[in-house]
């Protein structure tokens, strides 16, 4: 397993206005490695990796210390491209966001915002992109209508989808599988597994059995810190923090 | 005493007390209805409706007297569209311009401020019109008279500003964060968020602010009845007199003589003006409720 860190974070706090939210997290993502965040509600997870392609960017009264870099580059630099950036780090939401448009749109859109023309490159991209989320078959006899009339978990798949179309490095799953029920979970957590050949994927779950199940890191946060960070057979087997331990066995969370 | 009974008695009550209040505005619908046709049944019956919709002269107190209502229709047709494009771009403008670009404190500021607006009585706009817009545009513009279709269409637009701009405000914040931050997600920048997806998804409640805008408008009496001009013509230009529906029934009816043709045919007036501002709420609240369906708000 290639152990590259694309994405190293040091010593990263993060504030909203006066509030702490993150304390001094320091972490390595390895590329083309399932990183999964776990921690109670409220610890931390999403508002880290909402980091990693500057999402918080968009809360007012926000501020970020420490650095990021992905392969190399400071994230937060003044200079930093916050687009190019976004196209590279993509990202899946709690909730299937699809936009109220047709099935194709969505999928086209990362391409069009993107300044691309070329109508059969589009398409091709599209097909490609649908048939990686295993989406393909589902919808290719109405690609044109709307989104919305996909069920949940067609709708989240499109939204995976739609970020591949546009090919990133690092896709960010913020709790995808939230709002889906069991079967719609598994075809995800499946499809993680799948795109962890080509991407590095950092996925932020509510649920123990779902990190163990499709990633080989494991971050466990608790209040705004980093607790432990290790291989995730290691977190689950042999956790080295009691906190870990306690988190897992169910004691608290 | 029994509780229950008690209880039972007090919620029929309640029941009966609510049930009659909520009747009373549809109660009130029919009467105005039943009111507008009856009254304006003696027109109706004694000339022919073409004549009284496209008729192009409005004589009520000619000895010959004449009921086109054409001048009118043409009158308030011309403020109307006149303040549309007063109050579309700098309504709309304002609501982007809160919703997108304003920090918390100017947002604090301004949507109260166009609040302020809202509650300002239609005399004090019409008083603003006379006395300070229509002298300054017949200098500027070498007009005749200040007291036209352009000045009503004017200070209609501003009055009707505050209505674009609240309304289409809400539409753009409750299309749901969810799709501005998959558009950013995806790439885009600021500008194609909110050309491509936000303003799209907020576009039939944008819509609807621009109509019940205009339902404004059209149903707007004071102000035009002050700076309109008040002339029963076809206008030639913007820069004419007129004297649109509201303003004419505003004027005559006072000198009307009751139960004769002339006090009839202002009712009809009324009639007609009613049917606009009616197909207006209509096509407003269509097209709110296909938007509410688009996102997924339920009906």
């Amino acid at each position: 397993m290639a152990l590259e860190a694309k994405i190293r974070a040091s010593d990263v706090h993060f504030y909203y206005g006066q509030t702490r939210a993150l304390t001094g997290i320091s972490m390595e993502i390895h590329e083309r490695c399932v990183t999964a965040l776990i921690g109670p509600s409220g610890c931390g997870k999403s508002t880290f990796i909402r980091l990693l392609n500057r999402m918080n960017d968009l809360v007012p009264n926000t501020r970020v210390e420490g650095r990021i870099l992905l392969d190399g580059k400071d994230i937060y630099h003044p200079k930093t491209d916050v687009v190019e950036l976004r196209r590279k780090v993509g990202m899946v939401f709690q909730k299937p966001n699809p936009f109220p448009k047709s099935i194709y749109e969505n999928m086209a859109y990362g391409l069009l915002v993107g300044g691309v023309k070329d109508r059969g490159f589009i398409e091709h991209r599209v097909i490609t992109a649908l048939k990686k989320a295993a989406l393909y078959d589902d919808v290719k006899d109405r690609l044109h209508d709307s989104a919305l009339k996909l069920s949940g978990g067609q709708q989240q798949r499109l939204c995976i989808a739609r970020c591949l179309v546009v090919e990133p490095e690092v896709i960010l799953f913020d709790e995808p599988c939230a709002s889906l029920d069991p079967i719609s979970t598994r075809k995800i957590e499946e499809l993680i597994l799948e795109l962890k050949k080509d991407y590095t994927i950092v996925i932020v779950t509510h649920n123990m059995q779902q990190a163990a199940r499709v990633s080989d890191y494991t971050a466990f946060m608790y209040l705004g810190e980093l607790v432990e960070y290790d291989r995730t057979d290691k977190i689950f087997t042999v956790p080295k923090e009691r906190m870990t331990e306690e988190y897992l066995s169910g004691k608290f969370g | 005493m029994d509780n229950k009974k008690v209880r039972q008695f007090k919620e029929a009550v309640y029941r009966y007390v609510f049930a009659v209040s909520a009747l009373a505005s549809l109660a009130f619908l029919v009467g105005i209805i039943l009111t507008l046709f009856t009254q304006s049944l003696p027109i109706l019956t004694e000339r022919p409706f073409f004549d009284l919709l496209f008729g192009r002269h409005w004589y009520p107190t000619h000895t010959e007297a004449e009921f086109g209502m054409l001048p009118l229709i043409v009158g308030s047709a011309a403020v109307t569209i006149g303040a549309m494009f007063v109050c579309v771009p700098i309504g709309v403008g304002t609501a982007l311009y809160i919703h997108e670009l304003a920090s918390e404190r100017q947002r604090a500021l301004l949507k109260p401020t166009i609040e302020i607006l809202a509650g300002i009585p239609s005399i004090v706009y019409g008083f603003f019109g006379m006395v300070v817009v229509a002298p300054l545009l017949q200098d500027i513009l070498h007009i005749p008279t200040g007291l036209c279709a352009f000045t009503a269409a004017l200070i209609l637009g501003i009055m009707a500003t505050p209505t674009v701009a609240s309304l289409s405000e809400d539409a753009l914040s409750f299309v749901p964060t969810s799709f501005r931050e998959a558009s950013l997600a995806l790439g885009a920048n600021r500008w194609q968020t909110l050309t491509k997806v936000v303003v799209p998804a907020a576009g039939s409640g944008i819509s609807t602010a621009i109509i019940l805008g205009m339902g404004r408008a059209v149903g707007e009496t004071m102000t035009v009845l002050m700076v309109a001009g008040g002339a029963a013509v076809i206008p030639r230009n913007l820069f004419d007199p007129v004297r649109p529906m509201t303003s004419t029934i505003a004027a005559e009816m006072g000198e009307a003589v009751m139960g004769s043709l002339h006090y009839s045919a202002l009712f009809a007036v009324g009639l007609i003006l009613f049917l606009i501002t009616l197909g207006i709420n209509i096509v407003a609240e269509l097209i709110s409720r296909k938007y509410r369906l688009k996102l997924g708000l339920g009906r």
